[in-house]
């Protein structure tokens, strides 16, 4: 279980997360919604503490994720970067099995490359693409070997930033199923950050909307359409009119 | 309040200039700590060998090869006003293998390999490569830097080595083709003049030179801003710095050694 207690994080004079509260339950599935550049990417970020909160508390299962043991800690997570974030320098293979090539999860090569091979299979790729470096990709493809590297290692909480932006409506179809799966299969904790309706009612099992810095509403997906909220109601059906002005 | 404005500026740009070197100090005691403790990573240390080492022979070759020749004109046309002009093989030697061979090398690398470094890390840094390199269980600093700074520091005296030999190899061609020396005596005048402390302190320097190349490309780059232009202002970071690092240590060291 994750929960994020008052967090507060300014860059500067641009107060972002303005405190945030959020439970997302082990085993579930959270969809985190909300406009262009609220700070879904830097909660997701300060949980990991890659952003350092300026406030507030983050925990896991009980625990504050400021004073763990970082390595142990991150052992249990897997992340999808926004933008791929692939290394350049290694092929499409050496990136999923990154993990599986050094550190404590160290395994012989060929057993990596198979696990990584297996992993691109998963998210729609051939084995064709795993020789291929990260620059020889199409934005979507580079997404989704992003998406192999995450689940490549089976961490028990993932986070996916963006997962299927700029994925045909297909293999959008195919990585929100993979992420249902690995949710009820794996029991896995997921945390998904999305613009897509669509996988938002494929993939959650909660959603959390995020607006002017706290979350403005959260609940089970099925109470998503009658919540009441003019909020949220206005971001699911895409309406110019209402309460969340256009120019942020 | 307005005739202490340009003061203040002063003391403002003096501010975070000590706190440039206080961090840059902090970054080289953290690398240091990492260098002993596992894991290590040996094919990034061994191909940073290569692009830092190997890669860089033929700029530091073509660089002493032509300085060690105008040295020995400039040294001939000194000389010939007290009529030593016979010292020409002594001072080459002396001056390439103390001072140019060492500096000339590290200034080369400086600004080939501490720019590529600033400019593939900042560029890490800008992609999220490097928050990726966190969440897959990796501490950027021993799996980016302490290679490099390794690498750089081992390759450094190997480079400027072949840089004296090929520096007063540009000497003697000079010499020999030009101010009629004679071929034999030119070189064994080279030999037996030199002492094993001229070349150790050479190579010392080297050494040092080469760890601050590194650092200074792996500090800049994992410090950049944001953005495109935050990848070339470290690229340009990494190259001054470096070369005003070398030049002010290359004087600390020859005192040192004198
Ligand atoms: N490292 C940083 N330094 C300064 N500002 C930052 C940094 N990271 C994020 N921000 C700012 O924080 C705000 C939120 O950014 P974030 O990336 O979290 O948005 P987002 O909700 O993920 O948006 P999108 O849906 O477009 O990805 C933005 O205004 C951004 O400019
Ligand atoms: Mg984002």
């Amino acid at each position: 279980m994750i929960e994020l207690r008052d967090v507060h994080k300014a860059f500067g004079s641009n107060r972002v997360l303005r405190g945030v509260n959020l439970t997302i339950p082990g085993g579930t599935s959270m969809v985190i919604i909300g406009g262009s550049g609220t700070g879904k990417s830097v909660a997701l970020k300060s949980i990991l503490g890659l952003v350092k909160p300026d406030s507030g508390t983050i925990l896991l299962d009980g625990e504050d994720v400021a004073k763990a043991e970082r390595d142990a800690f991150l052992a249990r997570f897997g992340m999808l970067f926004q933008g791929g974030a692939l290394f350049d320098s290694l092929t499409v293979w050496q990136n999923v099995a990154f993990r599986l090539l050094r550190g404590s999860l160290k395994r012989p090569i060929e057993e990596a490359r198979a696990i990584a091979v297996e992993k691109l299979r998963r998210v729609g790729l051939k084995p064709e693409v795993a020789d291929l470096f990260p620059a020889e990709l199409s934005g979507g493809m580079q997404k989704r070997v992003g998406l192999a590297r995450a689940i490549a290692a089976e961490p028990e909480i993932i986070f996916f930033d963006e997962p299927t932006t700029g994925l045909d409506p297909i293999m959008a179809g195919v990585i929100n199923e993979l992420i249902r799966e690995i949710v009820t299969e794996m029991g896995a904790t997921a945390m998904t950050i999305t613009h897509d309706m669509s996988s938002v009612r494929a993939i959650a099992d909660h959603v959390a909307m995020l607006h002017d810095g706290v979350i403005q509403w959260t609940g089970p997906v099925a109470d998503m359409d009658a919540s009441g909220d003019p909020y949220l109601d206005q971001f699911i059906h895409g309406r110019a009119e209402g309460p969340i002005e256009a120019v942020r | 309040m307005i005739a202490l404005a340009p003061l203040a500026a002063v003391g403002r740009s003096t501010l975070a200039m000590l706190g440039t070197i206080g961090s840059v100090a902090l970054y080289a005691a953290i690398t240091l700590g990492h260098i002993l403790r596992p894991p290590f990573y040996i094919r990034e240390f061994f191909s940073a060998l290569l692009t830092i080492g190997y890669f860089s022979l033929p700029v530091v070759g073509l660089t002493t090869l032509f300085t060690g020749g105008a040295l020995a004109l400039q040294i001939f046309s000194g000389g010939a006003r007290f009529n030593a002009e016979s010292v020409v093989p002594q001072i080459v030697a002396i001056g390439i293998v103390r001072e140019l061979g060492p500096v000339l090398t590290g200034l080369m690398v400086a600004g080939r390999v501490s720019a590529a470094i600033a400019a593939e890390i900042a560029t890490m840094k800008v992609t999220e490569q490097l928050d990726a390199l966190v969440t897959l269980s990796t501490n950027p600093i021993k799996y980016l830097t302490v290679p490099r700074v390794l690498a750089a520091t081992i390759a450094l005296p190997f480079l400027a080595a072949v840089g004296d030999i090929i520096g007063i190899m540009g000497g003697y061609l000079v010499g020999v083709t030009r101010l009629d020396f004679n071929a034999a005596v030119y070189l064994r005048n080279t030999v037996d003049f030199l002492e094993t402390a001229d070349v150790v302190s050479g190579l010392v320097k080297a050494a040092v030179f080469g760890f601050i190349v590194a650092l200074m490309g792996c500090y800049h780059g994992m410090n950049s801003g944001r953005g495109a232009q935050g990848v070339g202002r470290a690229t340009t970071n990494a190259v001054v710095s470096s070369s005003i690092l070398i030049l002010a240590s290359n004087y600390l060291l020859t005192e040192l050694f004198f």
